[in-house]
């Protein structure tokens, strides 16, 4: 009985942290940002206001003239 | 294959494409989706901006690397700026698309392009060597 009571606990437990996991890796994605990949390999990734307004301004320009 | 055969193939096998257009560094647009011709240029023009500003962003000590690809994620949509040699496509998508796969898609189209049979210049013909030798003639003696 104990046992059980202990497994359900755990099941629980994990549980919470899956879902808490996916939804912040979902808010995450949901952010603006913008992913800039170089030649290299290597990867910028813009989520901060400072540096990342500017290009989000003209993506949104890119967008309204898109339609 | 062509500017526009290459956008219309995009459309056919990206669901997720809204718009596109090629174009070149310096504004030249090769093909777009957009019916007004303006429109494609103002595009092309933001785009370039939007790459010039974000090839900026790499810290000065990571030194310098060429640009390959980026994707600006919005509410309203993304757009996706992605370059293969001197030709960029820039295109615009719905909210939270499959980035990866755009990304390939993309890079896809512009590949197609440099596959197109560029037509070849002909070789101007072969310069005839002057006789060096006395002239052979068919007058007999």
């Amino acid at each position: 009985m104990r046992s059980r009571n202990v497994l359900t606990g755990v099941f629980l437990g994990a549980g919470s942290v899956a879902g808490t996991l996916l939804f912040r890796r979902r808010l995450a994605r949901r952010r603006e940002r913008v992913d800039v990949y170089f030649g290299d390999g290597s990867m910028v990734s813009l989520a901060r206001p400072a540096d990342a307004d500017p290009l989000l301004r003209r993506a949104r320009r890119i967008l309204e003239l898109a339609g | 294959m062509d500017a526009a055969a290459a956008l219309a193939r995009l459309r056919e096998i990206s669901s997720q494409v809204r718009s596109a257009v090629i174009f070149e560094r310096g504004g030249k647009v090769i093909g777009s989706t957009f019916a007004d011709e303006q429109r494609a240029k103002d595009v092309a023009g933001e785009a370039e901006a939007l790459l010039t500003e974000a090839e900026g962003q790499r810290g000065a000590a990571d030194g310098p690397a060429e640009f390959a690809q980026l994707e600006v994620a919005l509410h309203g949509g993304s757009v996706f700026v992605v370059r293969d040699g001197d030709r960029l496509i820039a295109a615009t998508t719905q909210p939270e698309p499959t980035v990866g796969l755009v990304f390939y898609d993309l890079k896809s189209s512009l590949r197609d392009l440099d596959t197109a049979p560029t037509p070849k210049k002909r070789a101007a013909p072969a310069r005839r060597k002057p006789p060096t030798g006395a002239k052979k003639t068919d007058a007999k003696p």
